[in-house]
């Protein structure tokens, strides 16, 4: 009862007594509890032996002899430290060319006037429905020609622009008071200076919110890296990760598969753990990412 | 009079301004020169993986090869013709459509539940909102080899528990029946979370004076919800769907991992069947004409979704 009461304490008095939020309530923590049995299998089927056979797999009770096998196979199976370097590589690539495409463009939108600015709005309006996923095929054509079929650089190119970190940047930039510019532009300061040293500096939680969304997301890409990609060794986690449970699949190695996919989300897991408020915070400006 | 002299005089006067008008527009660059030079980076890639590749949609659908090793040659209209002709691309329409109304619906109404049971912040609800928010993290090809798993007949995590009650053991990923529901509850799974988020934010714009007001009058839980809560949360309702349908057509790396569209195409998406056709069939012409028809829907989406929303701040 003292549980209920500290969970209830804000709750205005009159309403404290209804049933039917508390069934709500009773009945999320139900559903919550359902979404995270596939991570509980995933930790349980780890750490169980293979001794245990293929009928207990599913058992969701962890096993009394838990074993880091499961790890050391998928570890040895997986190229996944290829795997990890190369995700690394196209998330940090896309993230670097956007803060600088994003904080330009950003600064045009929030503090310049030029002919043609709606229009060009627009244009970058127009990026947020029409999803890069979608143009997978004619952006591969356009990789092919450059050359760039079957590299990093080719996987992440037609990331390199964001309307979404563009709006994020403009917003970020306009609520910062002009008079700080004024007092940098009577010393002098160039534009880029400008930029450089007042605005880019007072914006750093937008940069954080924009960097949370935008290497998720890229972590998480898959058709896009598995049309560029041909070469094994240049594959990103979610591909190297399919293509490992294919393997594993035929042989029935559901532990190996549950420790490759431990260590492919492991990552993302810890770290949202650990900044939880500002990952949510983030997640709620995305909307269309 | 000559017939010269009126025509001269028109010519004359017309002359100056058009110059000034030159020279107001060279004047009018100059001074967007440097936002030009900001937005110039962007607007490259934007041109190039955006624009460039709407245009190259367009004209790729107008060709096609005779053979593998054919010239290409126009023409016209004829890809759109056997795309649309195509059974295997009709029925990942049909399928796309059921998907995209069986996870927007549930997932909507779970967001929704779930917002309303964790609107306050305290140390339970915290951890719950992160527990529900857990799979949006995670690449869906992660979630995938998980649920591969959870739905293997006999001995996977769903027979395991709960096939065993049932009479007939249904072999989730492997009947056409039932395979394309088995997929829809990974992106229920996956996505009601994120959805929870935004009607997390519109809650707080529920005034609690109104509430209030309304139970003083007699009003229970329900009746506030529907009267009060739901025509608050309208424009929240409105923002999802689109974000749930969008999700609908440009999620499927499931699909790629746990059935490759099959058994018989019952799982098959618009999206992945662009996918077999450019890199399963290396047929570009077929590619771009259903990638073409895609996009011309969501445009269409789009458009009404914005005129929807435009209406509503009018009306309001």
């Amino acid at each position: 009862m003292k549980l209920i009461d500290a969970l209830y304490k804000d709750v205005p008095l009159a309403t404290r007594n209804e049933i039917t939020p508390k069934l709500g309530f009773a009945l999320t923590i139900l559903l919550a509890l359902a979404w995270l049995i596939p991570f509980l299998w995933m930790g349980v089927a780890t750490l169980r032996p293979a001794s245990d056979g293929i009928n207990l797999m599913a058992e969701l009770m962890p096993s009394l002899k838990p074993t880091l096998d499961n790890i050391r196979d998928a570890w040895e199976i997986g190229d996944f430290p290829r795997y990890f370097l190369n995700t690394t590589i196209i998330c940090t690539g896309i993230l670097l060319v956007q803060f600088v495409t994003i904080t330009l463009a950003g600064f045009a939108f929030a503090r310049l006037e030029f002919a043609g600015k709606s229009l060009i709005f627009y244009l970058f309006l127009m990026q947020l429905m029409l999803v890069p996923v979608l143009l997978i095929v004619p952006n591969l054509r356009i990789i092919a020609q450059f050359g760039l079929y079957d590299t990093l650089a080719g996987v992440m190119m037609p990331f390199f622009a964001s309307a979404f970190g563009t709006f994020l940047m403009r917003q970020a930039f306009e609520a910062i008071p002009t008079e700080l510019e004024d007092a940098a532009l009577i010393d002098g300061a160039s534009l880029f200076q400008r930029i450089r040293h007042i605005y880019v500096p007072l914006s750093i939680p937008s940069f954080s919110a924009f960097a949370i969304i935008s290497v998720t997301s890229h972590w998480n890409d898959f058709l896009w890296p598995l049309m560029v990609i041909n070469s094994p060794d240049k594959r990103p986690l979610t591909v190297g990760l399919s293509v490992f449970t294919a393997t594993a699949e035929g042989t029935q190695a559901w532990g190996t598969i549950a420790a490759g996919t431990l260590m492919v989300i492991a990552p993302l897991l810890i770290t949202f753990l650990v900044f939880q408020k500002r990952f949510i915070s983030s997640f709620v400006t995305s909307g269309i990412k | 009079m000559s017939l010269a002299e009126p025509a001269a005089l028109p010519v004359a006067a017309a002359v100056p301004p058009r110059l000034h008008i030159v020279a107001r527009f060279s004047a009018r660059f100059k001074v967007s020169l440097p936002a030009y030079l900001l937005l110039l980076p962007s607007l490259v890639f934007l041109a190039l993986f955006t624009y460039g590749a709407m245009g190259r949609v367009l004209i790729d659908a107008l060709y096609q090869r005779a053979t593998p090793k054919a010239p290409l040659r126009f023409v016209g209209l004829d890809n759109i013709a056997a795309v649309l002709t195509d059974p295997a691309f009709t029925g990942a329409v049909v399928n796309n459509l059921i998907y995209a109304v069986g996870t927007a619906i549930p997932s909507i109404g779970l967001a929704l539940l779930f917002a309303l049971a964790l609107a306050r912040t305290n140390f339970v609800t915290s951890a719950l909102r992160a527990a529900l928010f857990l799979p949006v993290l995670i690449p869906m090809v992660a979630a995938s080899a998980l649920f591969l798993f959870i739905f293997l007949p006999n001995v996977g995590l769903l027979d395991y528990y709960i096939g065993r009650l049932l009479p007939v053991v249904p072999n989730w990923l492997g009947d056409p029946d039932i395979a394309l529901y088995a997929i829809m509850i990974i992106t229920i799974w996956k996505n009601a979370g994120y959805y929870m988020l935004f009607f997390l934010a519109g809650l707080q714009s529920v005034p609690e004076d109104v509430m209030e007001a309304a139970h003083l009058d007699g009003a229970g839980p329900l009746m506030r919800l529907r009267y009060i809560i739901l025509p608050e949360l309208k424009p929240t309702f409105l923002f999802v769907t689109v974000i749930a349908i969008l999700n609908a057509v440009t999620q499927v790396d499931h699909v790629f991992v746990m059935t490759k569209g099959g058994p018989s195409n019952a799982t098959n998406l618009v999206l992945f069947y662009i996918y077999q056709q450019a890199v399963e069939h290396y047929d570009i012409g077929k590619a771009s004409a259903a990638t073409l028809l895609t996009l011309a829907a969501l445009m269409a989406l789009t458009a009404l979704s914005f005129r929807t929303m435009a209406n509503r701040e009018g009306g309001a």
